[in-house]
């Protein structure tokens, strides 16, 4: 898993590159906690664009972010899902507190 | 033409082992010339099952998984099995959200992302200890090949 990420208008933008499962959750979990606590943004955006793989495991690391963003009241949208991830994404409701945008 | 086919693997259960699974799988599975849809499906499948057997089956040391995939058909079905400590309640564990690890930012959704991405699963406790995930597909061959078409 690699993580790209730029601040542009307030606005934090993550490219998540590769395989999300167990075996990268703690990797992606770690650097995301870590790009998400320094820098001048108000809100951020996910883009699974280059998300090769995602099950199940990917939603309770996204959750995990919410709940620290939360106290910060910084909002996280997601874009640009595969069809497997969105699936997951509404079957679990994600979506109710990672709103999808275009 | 029918094709009647099998595989199976024995792997270590640690994490690095789900993405072999997954490709495995995959590849054994192209034979039916599936769309890319319905690799992708048996691959979240497979990569919930497997990780079942990395996270909860061997608290103590680090056991086997063996996964056997069998062609009948148009059907797949897929075995993941391991010999670990099983589950006391199985109906439970297949609620959606059901975790037993809420502090390590489980979704417990393992088992319903199993059930919503094929068509069929079965989970059971093995007589001699360890849990047995059956996950079955169905492949419908030519409408595969004319919407890959």
């Amino acid at each position: 898993m690699q993580i790209k990420s730029k601040v542009y208008n307030n606005t934090l933008y993550v490219l998540l590159c590769g395989e999300l499962d167990e075996h990268s959750a703690t990797h992606t979990r770690i650097t995301l906690d870590n790009v998400f606590s320094g820098g001048d943004f108000n809100q951020i955006i996910i883009d699974l664009s280059e998300l090769e793989f995602m099950d199940s495991t990917g939603i309770g690391v996204l959750i995990g972010r919410y709940k620290k963003m939360k106290d910060k009241n910084i909002p996280i949208y997601i874009c640009n899902p595969s069809k497997q991830a969105e699936k997951i994404f509404k079957m679990t409701g994600l979506y109710d507190i990672m709103p999808k945008i275009v | 033409m029918k094709i009647n086919n099998f595989m199976e693997v024995t792997f270590k259960a640690i994490s690095i082992n789900e993405g072999f699974a997954r490709i495995c799988v995959a590849g054994f599975c192209l034979q039916l010339n599936p769309t890319i849809d319905e690799v992708n499906d048996i691959k979240t499948a497979v990569s919930e099952a497997v990780t079942n057997c990395v996270v909860h089956a061997y608290p103590k040391h680090n056991g086997m998984v063996t996964m056997r995939c069998e062609i009948e058909g148009e059907m797949v079905k897929i075995t993941v099995k391991d010999s670990g400590i099983g589950i006391k309640d199985i109906s439970k564990a297949r609620e959606p959200f059901y975790t037993t690890r809420p502090s390590e930012e489980r979704s417990g959704m393992g088992f319903a992302v199993m059930e919503s991405f094929m068509d069929k699963i079965n989970v059971e406790n093995n007589d001699d200890g360890g849990l047995k995930v059956t996950l079955y597909k169905r492949i419908i061959k030519n409408q595969a090949q004319v919407r890959n078409a």
